[in-house]
């Protein structure tokens, strides 16, 4: 070897630094491992990952009202509730354009609906204007259109109108309510030379021209100068009184904020709802005593999975213990029973919980033949809070064996009899020598039976009556009858940040790592 | 303060264990140690010393006979209560407390106040020269330091007997030997008496006062260490306690403390009568390696023998050679001027002297 240098750079054989092919062979090594993982990552990815971030977009997502009245939440913006005044003719009148079309789309319904969920009553609202909004009396305004010139009967004048350079530029509102025209006609298949032009745009077109002044120069159409000057003495429509005639809501303040405070795309809206708060004129606030439901839910779903965990943990550690101290042929015995129930599907044994538990029920009977309980007096351990905890209990309580028994069976026996030597009774040796090494088997049993329980739907459905029931319940609820999507996403985005937040608790105070799950 | 009990400190009389309802484990166990004592089991792996140790500590109950301890029946004394410390072989640190918590543990269990606590804890550590890891995990302990720690822990309650099952099996040989000496200035310095359980006969010798050699549940032989190299009563002490040749043979004639035994070769060989039943029984004769006499040293039981290997070893010469048809006779020569040089093929005289032989039983 030649002398070299302490501090040079060492070469690896074929002459290239010694840490870039090192790193060469780690890359070639990683690349191999991730392409073994991938299948899996991609799955997770399908179907853990995505839904989870689809869910937390929807918890916040309130695009449908941007979308479905555009030119009113535009019209919106320089509104503000807090004048205690009804917005001006021109939001009227937007709304009127924005309703026509989703009207037509039958999509106002859908808003109606989403409206209703901080609002009641607007999705009948949106329901009724919906129908009535093409009969609303704007056709006045076409009969005086077509009296003036009899070619605005023509949808041909139209179109040539619409390719006209000046069209937009010259009648901004008719344009924009042009164009919807088209797409509305495009997406029911019909032509535009033949269709009879709808009221709307004869409206959009008088609001246009009776924004002209006197001295405004002429864009050079040759009806241009008469029909402006002529729409200044047409006979008006009260596009406010239009809305009032269809229903008076739209002249309550209510209903023009809710309008006005969800029109941005990204709302907290769910959010505050699933905590039991609401935004209204004065800002947030908590939703009256009697419509509070969230916060008790999200409360009685930690308590009970508390009460749920710590009867797992006090039915399960003996098990566990003696389980770890039996020789291994009739630990394996038991611990097939232990897994027994994993055999039967849940919906059943939650199922054989209620035929157990109900007042005409296996244990009531069995204590009524025995006298220990009156006939009359037959107890009730179901759809209250006892069934949903007694039910999940058993369900859950191999979750909690396992990962105990686990753990036990790698402490040797001589931990207990050394302390047992050193004098310490048979209390003291397990109290404070075989108990803390158990821990981690406690911990990770906890864990596991507590997130499980926080999340769980068909046990306390079942047996839970309406005292018993979880917050996913009530996610479901919001998922398949009411669809609330973006409740549901919200209660459960909740549900997320509670169970991480838990997590980082354990693991600040008994720490992550002292977990063993097997 | 003596005692009638001083020398019957440990009792076990007629103790017999079995686990299984059909095989004893211990068969017929009796055995005194006397305060102080260091005493060993000493035995192969399989042959009952923990079992022995278990019983005495209140781990495992004797099914038949009974265990004395200072006199008083210790079946009905929860292990707990008989304040006897112990060394378990895998040190049995409790993993979850420091070092100082480990060894305040058996004072704390004791109610021992926080002041007196702490400087027992000191001087133990100190003890096993271990100041400076009070505040160590066992785990952060290398093999040899948790020894100690687990020594200490046995030591601090200062109990009267400490029992000790294979401490050292999992150290290495240098730590090992070092241990032992350790070990034995312990108690020497403390009086403790020590039940020690062992299947490395080199610990045995080394440490102990007196060696109880197990085998199959009984106890072949009790004695002290040179007692038991220098004068095995059986051919398995023979056997498990350092090197022996053995030649088999037959009983002609037994004559007092001595005999004439016919080797099987024919030749005959004149032997200390231990163990080797009437005239005419089957007998193996047994003569250590370095009691073997070379060439012209050789004036009793003088036979031919072939140099077949020498290994040489600097402070002797391991020489295996062919000896009464036997060519696994192995004879140790002494690296000294004085000792006769021998080569490979050389065929020479060797003998021994009828003292240095034993006619024992054939096991
Ligand atoms: N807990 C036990 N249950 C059943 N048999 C055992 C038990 N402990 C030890 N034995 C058996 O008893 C015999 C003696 O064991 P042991 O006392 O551990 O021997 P040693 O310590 O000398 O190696 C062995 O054959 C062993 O298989
Ligand atoms: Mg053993």
């Amino acid at each position: 070897m030649n002398e070299s240098d302490a501090n040079a750079i060492p070469l690896a054989a074929d002459g290239r630094p010694l840490e870039q092919s090192l790193q060469r062979a780690l890359r070639r090594q990683k690349l191999r491992a991730l392409m073994l993982i991938a299948p899996l990552l991609a799955f997770v990815m399908l179907t853990f990952i995505a839904p989870i971030a689809d869910m937390l977009y929807r918890s916040v997502d309130n695009r449908i009202v941007s979308e479905t009245l555009p030119r009113t939440v535009a019209a919106l913006s320089s509104w503000d509730e807090a004048q205690a005044e009804l917005p001006d003719r021109d939001v009227f009148d937007a709304l009127y354009f924005d309703l026509f079309f989703a009207a037509e789309y039958k999509i106002h319904t859908r808003l109606g609906s989403r409206l209703n969920y901080q609002q009641t009553g607007v999705s009948s609202l949106f329901r009724k204007t919906g129908r009535r909004v093409d009969r609303f009396d704007t056709d006045e305004i076409t009969e005086q259109f077509i009296a003036l010139n009899p070619q605005w009967e023509n949808p041909e004048f139209w179109v040539s109108l619409s390719r006209d350079k000046q069209f937009a530029q010259q009648l901004p509102t008719t344009a924009s309510v042009w164009q919807d025209w088209l797409k509305l006609l495009a997406h029911d298949e019909k032509s535009v030379a033949e269709e009879q032009p709808e009221d709307l745009l004869y409206y959009a077109l008088y609001l246009d021209l009776s924004q002209i002044e006197a001295g405004q120069q002429s864009p050079g159409f040759d009806w241009w100068a008469g029909t402006t000057a002529a729409v200044k003495n047409f006979t008006p429509v009260d596009m406010v009184a239009q809305f009032e005639k269809t229903d008076e809501d739209w002249l309550s303040m209510d209903v023009w904020g809710v309008l006005k405070r969800f029109s941005p795309t990204v709302t907290e809206g769910y959010f505050l709802n699933a905590l039991d708060m609401q935004k209204t004129a004065e800002g947030i606030q908590s939703q009256p005593e009697s419509l509070q439901i969230y916060k008790i839910l999200f409360v009685r779903t930690m308590v009970m999975s508390l009460v749920i965990m710590g009867s797992c943990i006090l039915l399960a550690y003996p098990v566990a213990y003696l389980l770890s101290n039996l020789p291994m042929r009739k630990a394996n015995l038991i611990l097939i029973l232990v897994l027994l129930p994993f055999w039967t599907s849940l919906l059943v044994r939650t199922s054989a919980w209620k035929v157990l538990l109900q007042q005409q029920g296996v244990i009531n009977d069995l204590l009524v033949w025995i006298g220990l309980v009156d006939d009359a007096n037959r107890l009730v351990m179901m759809n209250n809070q006892f069934g949903t905890i007694i039910a999940m209990t058993h369900i859950l309580l191999p979750f909690m064996i396992l990962p105990m028994y686990s753990v036990m069976r790698t402490i040797p026996p001589s931990y207990v009899r050394a302390a047992k030597s050193l004098g310490a009774t048979n209390w003291t040796a397990f109290w404070r020598v075989y108990f803390p090494q158990s821990v981690p088997g406690i911990g990770a049993g906890s864990i596991l039976v507590f997130i499980m329980s926080i999340g769980y739907y068909i046990t306390p459905a079942i047996v839970g009556g309406t005292q018993g029931i979880f917050i996913s319940n009530r996610i479901a609820y919001h998922i398949s009858s009411s669809l609330n999507w973006g409740l549901a996403s919200a209660l459960g985005a909740i549900l997320l940040i509670l169970v991480l937040v838990l997590y980082w608790l354990y693991d600040k105070y008994v720490g992550i790592d002292n977990l063993k799950l097997g | 303060m003596t005692n009638v009990n001083d020398d019957r400190f440990v009792v076990f009389d007629r103790v017999q264990k079995s686990y299984d309802g059909r095989n004893l484990v211990v068969k017929d166990l009796n055995l005194e140690i006397a305060k102080g004592e260091f005493l060993t089991m000493l035995g192969p792996s399989g042959s009952g010393k923990t079992t022995c140790l278990m019983m005495l500590a209140g781990f495992e109950t004797a099914t038949h006979g009974d265990i004395l301890l200072d006199g008083q029946p210790i079946n009905n004394i929860p292990p707990y209560k008989r304040g006897i410390g112990m060394v378990f072989q895998n040190y049995a640190l409790f993993p979850h407390m420091t070092v100082a918590e480990n060894l305040a543990f058996p004072l704390e269990v004791r109610r021992m106040g926080k002041s007196d606590r702490e400087s027992k804890v000191a001087r133990a550590l100190d003890m096993v020269q271990m100041d400076e890891f009070a505040n160590r995990r066992p785990a952060q302990l290398s093999g040899g330091q948790q020894q100690r720690i687990a020594l200490a822990r046995a030591l601090v309650f200062e109990p009267e007997l400490v029992l000790m099952d294979e401490p050292l099996g999992a150290l290495d040989k240098q730590l090992r030997e070092h241990m032992q000496y350790e070990i034995k200035h312990l108690h020497d310095r403390l009086g403790v008496t020590v039940v020690y359980v062992t299947h490395d006969q080199s610990e045995a010798l080394t440490m102990s006062d007196r060696v109880a050699v197990f085998d199959d549940g009984r106890i072949q032989q009790l004695a002290s260490p040179e007692e038991l190299y220098e004068r095995p009563e059986n051919s398995f002490v023979a056997q498990f306690i350092g090197e022996n040749n053995r030649l088999m043979g037959t009983v002609d004639r037994l004559d007092g403390g001595s005999s004439l035994v016919t080797l099987d070769s024919g030749e005959q060989s004149s032997a200390l009568a231990v163990n080797c039943g009437e005239a005419g029984a089957r007998t193996l004769l047994s003569i250590r390696p370095e009691r073997v006499r070379i060439g012209d040293q050789a004036s009793e039981n003088v036979t031919k023998a072939k140099v077949l290997e020498l290994i040489y070893l600097g402070d002797h010469i391991r020489c295996r050679m062919q000896v009464h048809g036997d060519d696994q006779f192995i004879a140790k020569i002494p690296n000294s001027p004085e000792s006769q040089r021998v080569h490979i093929g050389q065929e020479l005289n060797i003998g021994w002297a009828a003292k240095d032989c034993r006619a024992l039983d054939v096991g």
